[in-house]
């Protein structure tokens, strides 16, 4: 990379969504999306539930851990700190 | 035949007055005076439907919509109905006051529009002093922390000064630099002798957003919007004819896109008369270029008319008469030659290699 990319999480970093972002319930198409300025992102399988727990209160432990309970058996440990760090080199989360 | 897919996107053109009179401006040369705009209540209205009709997305837009005294119940409709609220201004009349109002109402994004890096240069081009609000605006734009989009028209007269233009939105604190190539409708077609650049110019330029792009490394989104003249593509318009966006005028006007105002056989409906999901669903003037069926060669069997849609409709029609021609933009359309002999310098005043004279413009004014 050449540019000035966001670097790697902050320790006890605390994922909120970006102010240009919001999270939204589309009820004419059953869809979860991501508005921004100019465009939309359909959101598939559980990214809605991930991104709904990103409030800037709650740190990447307790994050990981609430959807541990929620979704017992899934890869959540795994999975859920990537997708958030891929939400944050998108600009989306931070 | 199934149902048309939802719209995801409104544009509502609040009103086309505005202080700036830019001369590539798309508006129709017939613009809606104030008298005849849609009220309060009836925008409150075409937001409520919009978010039922599933429309996520909105530009708030003119004309300048800061001229709207009630902007702020019209954000507060479309964030009631569910829908995201961009604010396309000018600049001119955001004052902190306002911003303030208009972000507690909702509003969720800013774009501002920037004619030249040089501030003498920026208000030439747009008939009017705008630089320092402009600059202003940004400023408060940022400081409420919405995000900020810069939207930079060009053409012949500001080609040259990109470099500065992304420098500027840069200092200014833009997220996102729209550079937007001229699309000759409206106003723009008038002035499309005095606008239209060299190849030359544009060769330079799509250098220079190469190099500023490996230099922010996606920090800063840089999005080129292509001078569809000079590629030989046509552009996929509107992603498609009343497939994925819809625009209400100002006086009520629903269409496909906001030059289609300019078809003369069109008949558009208004939502004074007919609901949104009506306009959407069964007028005539949506369902007209929806889809395939109305394609003609060289579009009808041709592998790209799923990529670019036959081109755009307003601009088959502002070059060749019939809106339902191939696009004359694309290499493969009969029609071609009209757009290379604008391009290539047969048939253009000075010929594409002179020196750009500047100015000259028509501008944009009511009744102009």
């Amino acid at each position: 990379m050449t540019g000035p990319g966001p670097g790697p999480a902050p320790a006890g970093w605390r994922p909120a969504l970006s102010p240009a972002v919001s999270l939204r319930h589309d009820r004419v198409r059953d869809a979860d999306l991501l508005v921004l300025p100019e465009r939309v992102v359909v959101l598939r399988g559980s990214a809605a539930k991930i991104l709904g727990l990103c409030d800037g209160d709650r740190d990447l432990d307790t994050i990981v851990a609430e959807l541990r309970s929620r979704f017992p058996g899934a890869p959540v440990a795994e999975d859920v700190p990537a997708f958030l760090d891929r939400m944050r080199t998108q600009g989306w989360v931070r | 035949m199934t149902a048309a897919p939802r719209p995801w996107a409104l544009l509502a053109e609040l009103t086309h007055g505005c202080p700036l009179h830019c001369p590539y401006c798309s508006n129709p040369l017939e613009l809606v005076r104030r008298a005849r705009e849609l009220s309060t209540a009836e925008w409150t209205e075409v937001m409520r439907q919009a978010g039922e009709l599933g429309v996520v997305h909105t530009h708030l837009s003119g004309g300048e919509p800061l001229l709207r005294g009630d902007l702020a119940e019209i954000v507060t409709a479309a964030e009631s109905a569910g829908i995201y609220t961009q604010l396309v201004t000018s600049g001119v009349g955001l004052d902190g006051a306002r911003l303030t109002t208009l972000t507690a109402a909702g509003l969720r994004s800013v774009q501002l529009s920037l004619q030249h890096a040089d501030p003498a240069a920026s208000d030439r081009i747009a008939g009017h002093r705008s630089y320092a609000a402009k600059e202003r605006a940004a400023a408060l734009v940022r400081a409420a922390g919405l995000p900020l989009g810069i939207n930079v028209v060009l053409h012949r007269d500001n080609l040259d000064a990109l470099d500065a233009v992304i420098q500027r939105g840069l200092d200014w604190g833009a997220d996102r630099i729209e550079l937007a190539n001229t699309q000759f409708y409206g106003w723009a077609l008038r002035n499309r002798d005095v606008l239209l650049p060299t190849r030359d110019q544009l060769d330079r330029a799509r250098d220079t957003v190469q190099r500023w792009r490996d230099r922010l490394g996606g920090a800063t989104d840089l999005v080129w919007v292509v001078p569809d003249y000079f590629d030989g593509v046509a552009k996929p318009c509107m992603g498609g004819w009343g497939a994925v966006s819809l625009t209400v005028a100002p006086d009520g006007t629903v269409l496909p896109c906001p030059a289609a105002a300019s078809l003369p056989d069109l008949d558009p409906p208004n939502v004074r008369d007919h609901s949104l999901e009506w306009a959407w669903d069964h007028s005539g003037a949506f369902n007209r270029y929806r889809g395939e069926e109305w394609m003609r060669e060289p579009c009808r069997t041709c592998s790209r008319r799923a990529a670019d849609f036959g081109g755009c409709r307003c601009q088959a029609y502002a070059l060749t008469g019939d809106a339902a021609r191939t696009d004359p933009a694309c290499a493969l359309s009969p029609d071609h030659g009209v757009i290379r002999a604008l391009t290539t310098g047969t048939g253009r005043p000075g010929g594409a290699g002179d020196p750009a004279p500047t100015g000259g413009y028509a501008y944009r004014k009511p009744g102009g």
